[in-house]
C-alpha cells in the first residue's frame, strides 16, 4: 500500500464512523426525545396521539388519591389549567401536595396522562425548572426571586 | 482564628499561584535555570497554603463554628462526626477547595518526582499547572468563598443535604476530583509541549502516568457514584444519562482514548499532534463537568443548590482555558513532527480505531447532554434527553469497540497479519459461541439479544485471557517455562488485559440486569409475602427506630429460598428531623453476584406498606467489573518503564547488595 492509500484508508474509516453517527444522532434527536408541556399546553390540544412528553407544574391540593398497588392519582395543575395524573410505583421522596413535579409518559384519548415516570428534585427548596419557568410564564410565580 | 489563618492562607496561595504562572515559564524560555528552579519550591508551598486552609476549614466543621456561613449553612451540631467531615466537601464552596487542593496536589507531585523531565518542559508544566491553579483560586476567592463570616453567629447549622449524609457520598467527590484534576497535569504537558514546540516518544511516557493515575481514579469515582445513586435514591437503577453522570462519563471516555494514543506515541512516535489534541480536550470536558455541576444551567438529580453568578464565572475560566488552549494549538500543531508510518491493519490501527469509537462516543453523549441547553437559548423550546437518545447513539458505537477490543493487542506494530490473529482467537471464539447458544438454551430465542451481549463479554474476556496465553506461548516452550514467562511479562501488558477483562465483566452485568431482572410493585400487609427470582419475602412490619438526627420507619423483611430463610432486609423510610426532609434507604441483600433490592414508598395507615422490589442478577458485575479495570490501572502504574521517578539504573547498582 502507498502512504496515499493508507491514508484514503484512515480517511474513509474515520469518514463512515462519524457519518453513521451523525446519522444516528439526527435520527434520535428526531425520535427519542420527549418535549414538555404545561397543563394549559395540553387542554389547548395538538398533541398527536401516543406521543410521549413530560408534563410539569405543581401537585394540585387536595388531588392526592392513594390506591391499592401503589396507584396514585392526582392533578397537574399550572393555577390556569388542570390535567389528572394515573401513575403506578413508588413517588419521589419529596413529592407532596403544592410541590413542583415532572412527570413523564403518554396523555390518553380521555384526557388523563399515565405517568410512568414522576420526578420531584432532591432539595426541599427545589422548583424544577421547566415548572418554575412555566408558572413565571403564567405570572403565578412566588419564588424567592 | 483558625478559620482566618485558612482564609489568609488561601489569599497567599493566590498569590504565590501568580509568581507560578509567570516566572518558570519565562525562564524556561530563555534558558534562565534559576527563574526555572523557582517551580518546584513555590509548587510545594502551594499545596502547604491549600492544605492549611483546608484542615482550617474541616475543624471549623468539627468544632461545629457557626460563625462560618458554610458550616452553618451545611452542618449541624447532630451530625455524625464522620459526615462533619466529609461534610466539608459536601458543598460547593468545600467541594472546590477540595478540587483546588487536589490540584496543587498534582503540581506538587510533579514537582518531587519529575526529576527525570527535562527542567525546560517541567517548569513550563508547572507554570501552566500555576495558570489553572490561579484562575480557580480566583474563582473561589472572588464568588465562593467558604471561610465568610456571620454576625451574629446562629445557634444552630441547617444541617447536610440528607441524601449527602452518606458513607458513598463521602468517597465518591475525592474519587472522581482526583480523576477530573488528574487531567489537568496531561493538559499542562500539552501546553508545555506546544509552548516549547517539542513532543517526542518521552513526552508520552512521562504523561502515561499521570493519565493513568488519573484514569484510574476517575474509574472509581464514576463507579462509587453509580453504587451510591443505586443504593441512595432507592429506584434501583445504576446509570440515568442523567448530565451530571454525562459530565463524568466524557471526560472518562476521552481519557479512554489518551491512554491509548499515548502508547502509539511512546512505542512508535505516531499521533503525535492527535495525542496533545486529547490531553487538551480530556481537560476541557473535566472543566465542562465543573462547569456543567456547579452553574446550574442543568436540571439534574445532581442540581443541589447552585447560583448563576458563579455559572458565569465558570464559564469564563472555560472559555478562556478551552478556547486558548485549542487557538495555541491550531498556532503550535504543525511545528510537532509526525513520525512512524504504519499499515490501517497493524496495533497501530486498531488503536486509531479505538480512538475514533471512543472519542465520537463522547461526542454523542456530549451532544445529547447539550443540546436541550441549545435549543432552549435558541428556540425557548424543553426537551428531555434521556436514556432513549442515548441508548440508541452510543450503543451502538459500543458494538464494534467490543469486537474489535481482543483483535487490537494481538495484531503486530506496524502491519499486522489479522488471519494470524484470528487464529489465536479460536478458543474465545469458541467460548463466545458457547456462551451465546447457552442463554439462547436456557432462556429462550426471544432473549437473543441479551444472549449476544453476553456473548460480546464474554468475547471481551476470553480474547484479554488469550493475548496473555498467547504471549507466554505455552505451546511452543512447554507448561514451565511458559508458566514463568508469562509471570515474568510486563507488569503493563497484565494491566491492558486486566484493563479489558473489567471491561467484559461491565458489559456482563449490564447486559444480565437489564435482560434478566424482575421489578414488583405493590402493597404489602404484615405477614403477607410475595415472590420474586428465587426468593420470597414475608413481611413483619414496620417499626420505629431514632437514629442521632433522623427518625426511621423500618420494615422488616425475611427472605426465604425454597422454604429455609437465608437473610434479612430492612429497608426504612427515613426522615432527617433538621431539614424535615424524607429519603429512603433501600435494602439491599446479596447473594452471589446477585441483589434482591426492596424499598418503601407510602406508608399506609393498617401497616402496610407500598414497596418496590428488584431481583437483580448479576447486577454486582457492573461495579466489580470497574474495579477489575481498576486493577489493571495499578498494575500498570507499576510498570517499571513508567515509574515516576524510579531511580536510574546506574544508581540502583549503585546501592550495595545487603
Amino acid at each position: 500500500m502507498t502512504r496515499k492509500q493508507r491514508r484514503l484508508t484512515m480517511i474513509a474509516a474515520a469518514g463512515s464512523v462519524l457519518a453513521v453517527a451523525v446519522g444516528l444522532i439526527l435520527f434520535a434527536l428526531n425520535d427519542r426525545i420527549v418535549f414538555f408541556q404545561s397543563p394549559s399546553d395540553i387542554v389547548a390540544g395538538g398533541l398527536p396521539d401516543g406521543q410521549r412528553i413530560r408534563l410539569g407544574g405543581l401537585v394540585a391540593e387536595g388531588s392526592v388519591q392513594r390506591g391499592e398497588n401503589a396507584q396514585v392519582r392526582f392533578s397537574v395543575t399550572d393555577t390556569v389549567e388542570t390535567v389528572d395524573v394515573v401513575y403506578v410505583g413508588l413517588l419521589p421522596d419529596l413529592f407532596r401536595e403544592g410541590q413542583g413535579v415532572v412527570t413523564e409518559g403518554v396523555l390518553t384519548p380521555d384526557g388523563i396522562f399515565r405517568a410512568d415516570n414522576v420526578l420531584a428534585k432532591h432539595d426541599e427548596n427545589y422548583m424544577p425548572k421547566e415548572v418554575a419557568d412555566a408558572l413565571k410564564g403564567k405570572g403565578v410565580w412566588q419564588g424567592e426571586q | 482564628m483558625i478559620v482566618e489563618v485558612g482564609h489568609f492562607a488561601l489569599i497567599l496561595a493566590f498569590v504565590l499561584s501568580l509568581v507560578q504562572s509567570v516566572v518558570p515559564i519565562w525562564g524556561a524560555l530563555r534558558h534562565d535555570q534559576r527563574m526555572m528552579a523557582v517551580a518546584p519550591p513555590v509548587s510545594a508551598m502551594m499545596f502547604i497554603l491549600v492544605g492549611i486552609s483546608f484542615v482550617a476549614l474541616m475543624m471549623a466543621y468539627v468544632t461545629s463554628d457557626f460563625s462560618v456561613l458554610n458550616v452553618v449553612q451545611n452542618s449541624h451540631s447532630a451530625k455524625p462526626d464522620l459526615f462533619k467531615i466529609t461534610g466539608v466537601w459536601g458543598n460547593h464552596e468545600g467541594s472546590l477547595l477540595l478540587w483546588v487542593l487536589i490540584l496543587v496536589l498534582f503540581g506538587a507531585l510533579v514537582a518531587a518526582f519529575g526529576r527525570n523531565i527535562p527542567p525546560e518542559l517541567r517548569a513550563t508544566t508547572l507554570g501552566v499547572q500555576g495558570w489553572v491553579t490561579a484562575a480557580f483560586l480566583l474563582f473561589m476567592l472572588v464568588t465562593s468563598n467558604p471561610f465568610i463570616r456571620v454576625t451574629p453567629p446562629p445557634m444552630e447549622g441547617q444541617d447536610l443535604n440528607p441524601i449527602l449524609q452518606d458513607i458513598g457520598l463521602a468517597i465518591h467527590p475525592p474519587l472522581l476530583y482526583v480523576g477530573y484534576v488528574g487531567f489537568s497535569i496531561t493538559f499542562s504537558f500539552a501546553i508545555a509541549a506546544l509552548i516549547l514546540g517539542r513532543v517526542d516518544a518521552a513526552w508520552a511516557r512521562w504523561v502515561r502516568p499521570w493519565t493513568l493515575l488519573a484514569w484510574l481514579f476517575l474509574t472509581l469515582g464514576i463507579a462509587m457514584g453509580s453504587y451510591w445513586a443505586y443504593y441512595e435514591l432507592g429506584w434501583g437503577g445504576y446509570w440515568f444519562w442523567d448530565p451530571v453522570e454525562n459530565a463524568s462519563f466524557m471526560p472518562w471516555l476521552a481519557g479512554t482514548a489518551l491512554l491509548h494514543s499515548a502508547i502509539v506515541m511512546e512505542k512508535r512516535g505516531a499521533l503525535k499532534v492527535w495525542t496533545v489534541l486529547l490531553a487538551i480536550l480530556t481537560f476541557s470536558l473535566s472543566l465542562l463537568g465543573t462547569f456543567l455541576v456547579r452553574s446550574g444551567v442543568l436540571t439534574s438529580v445532581h442540581a443541589f443548590a447552585t447560583d448563576p453568578a458563579r455559572g458565569t464565572f465558570i464559564l469564563g475560566i472555560l472559555v478562556v482555558f478551552i478556547g486558548g488552549s485549542l487557538a495555541l494549538y491550531a498556532w503550535r500543531a504543525p511545528l510537532l513532527k509526525q513520525g512512524g508510518l504504519f499499515a490501517p491493519v497493524s496495533r497501530e490501527g486498531a488503536l486509531v480505531l479505538n480512538n475514533l469509537l471512543l472519542t465520537v462516543a463522547a461526542a454523542a453523549v456530549f451532544v445529547g447532554t447539550l443540546y436541550p441547553l441549545a435549543l432552549e437559548a435558541v428556540t425557548g423550546e424543553k426537551i428531555s434527553v434521556g436514556p432513549p437518545f442515548f441508548n440508541l447513539t452510543f450503543g451502538p458505537l459500543m458494538i464494534p469497540l467490543l469486537l474489535a477490543m481482543p483483535f487490537g493487542p494481538l495484531l503486530a506494530w506496524k502491519r499486522g497479519d489479522i488471519y494470524a490473529v484470528s487464529q489465536r482467537l479460536y478458543g474465545a471464539f469458541g467460548l463466545t459461541l458457547l456462551a451465546t447458544l447457552m442463554v439462547v438454551w436456557f432462556q429462550g430465542p426471544q432473549q437473543i439479544l441479551a444472549a449476544l451481549g453476553i456473548g460480546a463479554g464474554v468475547w471481551v474476556i476470553a480474547g484479554a485471557v488469550a493475548e496473555i496465553l498467547s504471549r507466554a506461548r505455552f505451546a511452543d516452550v512447554g507448561m514451565s517455562t511458559g508458566f514463568r514467562r508469562l509471570f515474568g511479562l510486563p507488569s503493563s501488558a497484565w494491566g491492558a488485559a486486566f484493563g479489558h477483562i473489567g471491561m467484559g465483566v461491565v458489559m456482563l452485568g449490564i447486559v444480565a440486569t437489564e435482560a434478566f431482572q424482575e421489578e414488583k410493585v405493590l402493597t404489602i400487609r404484615p405477614n403477607e409475602t410475595v415472590t420474586i427470582g428465587d426468593y420470597e419475602l414475608a413481611f413483619g412490619g414496620l417499626v420505629r427506630r431514632t437514629g442521632p438526627n433522623y427518625i426511621d420507619d423500618v420494615g422488616h423483611f425475611d427472605i426465604f429460598k425454597g422454604g429455609e430463610k437465608v437473610a434479612e432486609a430492612d429497608p426504612a423510610k427515613r426522615l432527617y428531623t433538621a431539614r424535615r426532609m424524607p429519603t429512603t434507604e433501600a435494602g439491599i441483600v446479596t447473594f452471589g453476584l446477585s441483589q434482591v433490592y426492596v424499598s418503601i414508598g407510602e406508608v399506609h395507615a393498617d401497616g402496610g406498606a407500598d414497596i418496590r422490589l428488584y431481583h437483580k442478577p448479576f447486577v454486582t458485575l457492573i461495579w466489580l467489573g470497574c474495579l477489575v479495570m481498576g486493577f489493571g490501572a495499578v498494575l500498570s502504574l507499576f510498570d517499571r518503564r513508567l515509574r515516576v521517578g524510579a531511580p536510574r539504573p546506574a544508581r540502583m547498582r549503585a546501592v550495595p547488595a545487603e
